[in-house]
């Protein structure tokens, strides 16, 4: 371990394969077969310049469509939004743009269900995608006038004559400073001043529609926020919370906890504040770091979230989106995309419990639904050990630990003994233990955990 | 603001919504500006595995107890005094009042409904212009046993008409946005113990609203075969050996991630093995036949009969009923499989109870968010009205009428909708001092400002 760019300490240790499958989980999908090989071979410092640096996005693999072939409808039909999400993610040559769309979406969390228009969803999380390793307070600009977020959080009911809170709120509290750092609520109202003056009109065919900032609603007077006096605008408001000197470490420590579980130690806290303030609040030099730090290599692995998990399989044996039935399978799993569950998002520390756990079962049986060998016609080998090698093959050798790979041996063998008096049995066991056992790697810690 | 009802776009939301309350027991937005957050937002969900039931259990709130406490708390509820039961039965989507009970002797409901109409039928003794749809045979016959009361426009003034608000209102008790807790919850929060969660039951994937509490845990019980494990073309004894090996991978790792993964998957494994007895149909043996369906809702009130003769400390249950209410389009087909799947599964039920002894103990509510527009619109069905239809079930309901029909020539409002002859908090307020015999007005915002009707004898 040294100390690498403004002090943050960088991983020094070799960067193989496995590394670079990390790699590609934190900051990505999984890898696509070959793809970990791939990037092992550019070294740690070119692996990371590579997906912070991607350049243009090509999609590779099939168009996504629905179950009958159908191109698909994000706009408008229900569920299309979250399985064209989905579609980027497995076919998209900048996983880390995707990987920072979803952090995005879950730091500026918001529901279709209080925005009632997939349009306007998409079109935020165009927005999110474009400015993901920009400027955060660009971003923070363009998510404060987005249609999608002033509608979530009543930014456009908020004006002069009838001020509303929501927004001001929780542009501190969830997206810039933390719950109670740097603030009162005093700051809460008068920055919900200095937020009003976007409206919006409703039509009875369209719903929401012409989304403006209007000067007339916009309350002109001076405003006092973190003990400073004038006459703030929204963009003021923007400004003020990102150039707060609590900003940078709730900055960095919310970023942090996208990938990496465990917090941050206090140099490496400070060292990255440190170069997000130098960077003037660029995102790109931060993930960087931490994409190059120690403790993603040496740490212990995140649980994926549902939708990686989705994406990671269907990558791993490069299936496209042939169907819907991602979308309740991953909320099945509890991640529905657009739909976090409030302003706060997902809880990423609790994506496992009984209910989640058979989604995920579910999700890695309709991976396999189509492959499944017939017991029937399907030649298998009537051998534990083969089997075994065959469905490692499968799933592209995932690096599985000594325990599971002995449960699923002893599982192999045990069926495979189950068929020792009948013949049929003989012909027909192997087939039904090779898909068995592709249903259970994919189910197995290891492959939720990375 | 308003949005176009395009077969109800607003009812999947909202189911969506409720839907999502529970599975991720995280708070809720309103779906539209000023519309309710569903009762129970916010609250903490654990499962855990209630041995004295067998079932997966799903527990609300009282987060700061252990699963033992749980336990002890209903083998400890269990052991006490029998209270009385109600069951909360809700036809989602707004049922049809002017079908269910049709009005054929009101000279204005053929004007109104050319196409849709009903004819013949029974009769209701009380009022000679209504008709019991022909679905209805099972609430019928138990209506010539006195054991309905029928409350034929049951609802409130200025009625909602969005599926959501309404039914919040109805969950709640009040017609307040604002309210997070249940009105069976709020009842539940004075007379319920901390570590009895079966008191508040739904019998659904999720928590029902109205069972929603601030201080005393509550749960639901999705069918508990429904916890499956299927792998295509896996079968017999592979597939066991398959299913019993998922608790075995990642033991003892030592990375935390990897702990957590293998941890729960080993949680995930007890609970499918002690969920075995449930896989089949005979895991709850009836001393009368319900309905065979695919819907769940005969088996559920099959298993709550088996619940409720195992002694378990049931208090408020909720369920929903099967069937498809809010019929913009093709109404009498869907109308007509709901109302007879719910009737005869109500029956059965009924019957149960009487065979195990246990029918005095408890009361049947049913209930929509509101009624339907009295004249019908283009497309063979109805759109979303004021005052619907409701019932109380039971051996010790009075049997009588509560408000009456008021008529289709003058019982209509400005919109064309039922006015309401009976108010919804009226009869949760009777249900609460005459059933549950405690003080409604501390459970219903201005009891005191609805008349109660007598609903138990």
């Amino acid at each position: 371990m040294s100390s690498g760019v403004a002090g943050v300490a960088v991983w020094r240790g070799s960067f193989g394969a496995a590394q670079a499958e990390r790699l590609l989980w934190r900051a990505g999908f999984g890898p696509r077969p070959g793809e970990a090989h791939r990037l092992a071979r550019l070294g740690l410092e070119g692996a990371v310049h590579k997906l912070t640096h991607p350049g243009r996005e090509h999609l590779v693999g099939h168009r996504p469509h629905d179950e009958k072939g159908r191109p698909l409808a994000p706009f408008d039909a229900w569920g299309h939004d979250h399985v064209w999400w989905l579609d980027r993610m497995v076919r998209t040559s900048r996983p880390l743009v995707e990987r920072m769309t979803l952090i995005w979406h879950d730091w500026f969390a918001t529901s279709n269900s209080g925005v009632g228009s997939q349009r306007l969803m998409l079109n935020q999380n165009q927005l999110l995608r474009h400015q993901g390793l920009g400027s955060f307070h660009e971003l923070l600009l363009d998510v404060t006038e987005d249609p999608a977020m002033l509608l979530w959080l009543n930014g456009s009911d908020n004006s002069k004559d009838s001020p509303n809170e929501n927004y001001a709120r929780e542009m501190m509290e969830l997206f810039t400073l933390g719950a109670g750092h740097g603030y009162t609520e005093g700051d809460v109202r008068q920055q919900a001043r200095a937020l009003t003056g976007f409206r919006n009109s409703w039509s009875q065919n369209s719903g929401p529609v012409n989304f403006r900032y209007d000067s007339e609603s916009h309350d002109p007077g001076v405003k006092r926020i973190f003990h400073r006096h004038g006459r703030f605008t929204w963009k003021d408001s923007c400004r003020l919370c990102v150039t707060h000197p609590d900003h940078p470490s709730f900055f960095v420590q919310k970023l942090w906890s996208y990938f990496v579980p465990d917090t941050p130690d206090h140099a490496t806290q400070r060292a990255l504040e440190r170069l997000y303030k130098a960077s003037k609040y660029e995102v790109r030099p931060v993930v960087a770091a931490i994409l190059r730090h120690p403790a993603l290599y040496t740490g212990p692995r995140l649980v994926k979230s549902p939708v990686v998990y989705n994406a990671g399989l269907l990558r791993r044996i490069r299936r496209g989106i042939d169907t819907t039935a991602w979308t309740w399978l991953d909320s099945m799993a509890g991640q529905q995309l657009f739909y976090p569950p409030n302003v706060a998002g997902w809880d990423d520390t609790r994506w496992l419990d009984t209910a989640t756990w058979r989604g995920r079962w579910w999700i890695a049986q309709y991976v396999l639904d189509r492959q499944a060998l017939d017991p029937a016609h399907a030649k298998q080998p009537y051998d534990a050990e083969k089997l075994l090698d065959d469905a490692f093959r499968f799933w592209h050798n995932p690096p599985l630990g000594h325990d599971t790979r002995h449960a699923l041996h002893t599982f192999a063998s045990r069926a495979l003994g189950d068929a020792k008096g009948a013949a049929w049995k003989r012909e027909q066991y192997p087939a039904m233990v090779q898909n068995a056992l592709r249903q259970l790697i994919a189910v197995s810690p290891e492959l939720q955990a990375a | 603001m308003t949005r176009p009802c395009n077969h109800c776009e607003g009812l999947s939301r909202s189911r969506l919504l409720h839907r999502a309350l529970a599975e991720a027991g995280h708070g809720l937005p309103a779906i539209e500006p000023g519309m309710p957050h569903p009762a129970g937002t916010g609250l903490t969900r654990r499962h855990f595995l209630a041995k004295s039931l067998g079932a997966a259990v799903a527990v609300y709130g009282g987060s700061l107890l252990g699963l033992r406490a749980f336990e002890e708390g209903i083998a400890a509820a269990a052991s006490g005094p029998a209270s009385p039961i109600l069951v909360s039965i809700f036809l989602e989507g707004g049922a049809d009042g002017l079908s269910v009970l049709s009005p054929q002797g009101d000279p204005l409901y053929k004007k109104l409904r050319p196409k849709l109409a009903l004819a013949g039928g029974a009769q209701l003794a009380e009022d000679d212009r209504l008709y019991w749809h022909p679905a209805l045979g099972g609430l019928q016959k138990l209506y010539s046993e006195k054991k309905v009361t029928v409350l034929p426009a049951v609802g409130y003034t200025h009625a909602d008409q969005s599926h959501f608000t309404s039914r919040h209102y109805w969950e709640v008790g009040a017609t307040a946005a604002s309210l997070r807790t249940g009105w069976l919850g709020r009842y539940l929060d004075r007379v319920g113990k901390k570590d009895n969660p079966l008191q508040g039951l739904s019998l659904d994937d999720t928590l029902a609203p109205a069972l929603a509490t601030a201080k005393v845990p509550v749960a639901s019980i999705s069918g508990p075969d429904q916890y499956d494990f299927y792998s295509r073309r896996v079968w017999g004894e592979v597939e066991q050996r398959m299913l019993e090996t998922i608790g075995l991978m990642g033991r003892q790792p030592a990375d935390a991630g990897l702990r957590t993964a293998g941890s729960v998957a080993a949680q995930v494994d007890r609970l499918r093995r002690q969920l075995i007895p449930f896989q089949s149909s005979n895991g709850i043996s009836s001393p009368v036949p319900y309905p065979q369906s695919d819907d769940p809702f005969p088996q559920r009130l099959a298993g709550l009969a088996a619940m409720l003769a195992a002694g378990l400390p049931l208090h408020c249950v909720a369920l929903t009923a099967p069937g498809e209410y809010d019929t913009h389009a093709d109404e009498p087909t869907a109308l007509t499989e709901g109302l007879q799947l719910t009737s005869d599964s109500l029956l059965a039920f009924q019957r149960d109870l009487e065979a195990r002894g246990l029918a005095n103990r408890v009361l049947v509510h049913v209930w929509s968010e509101f009624g339907r527009r009295a004249a019908e619109n283009g497309d063979s069905g109805t759109d979303h009205g004021a005052a619907g239809v409701g019932f109380l079930l039971g051996t010790r309901v009075a049997g009588k009428m509560v408000g009456e029909f008021p008529g289709l020539q003058s019982g209509l409002d400005k919109d064309g909708n039922v006015s309401a002859t009976s108010d919804f908090r009226g009869v949760y307020s009777a249900l609460l001092e005459q059933w549950f015999g405690v003080d409604a007005a501390a459970v219903i915002p201005n009891a005191a400002s609805f008349s109660r009707p007598k609903l138990v004898a």
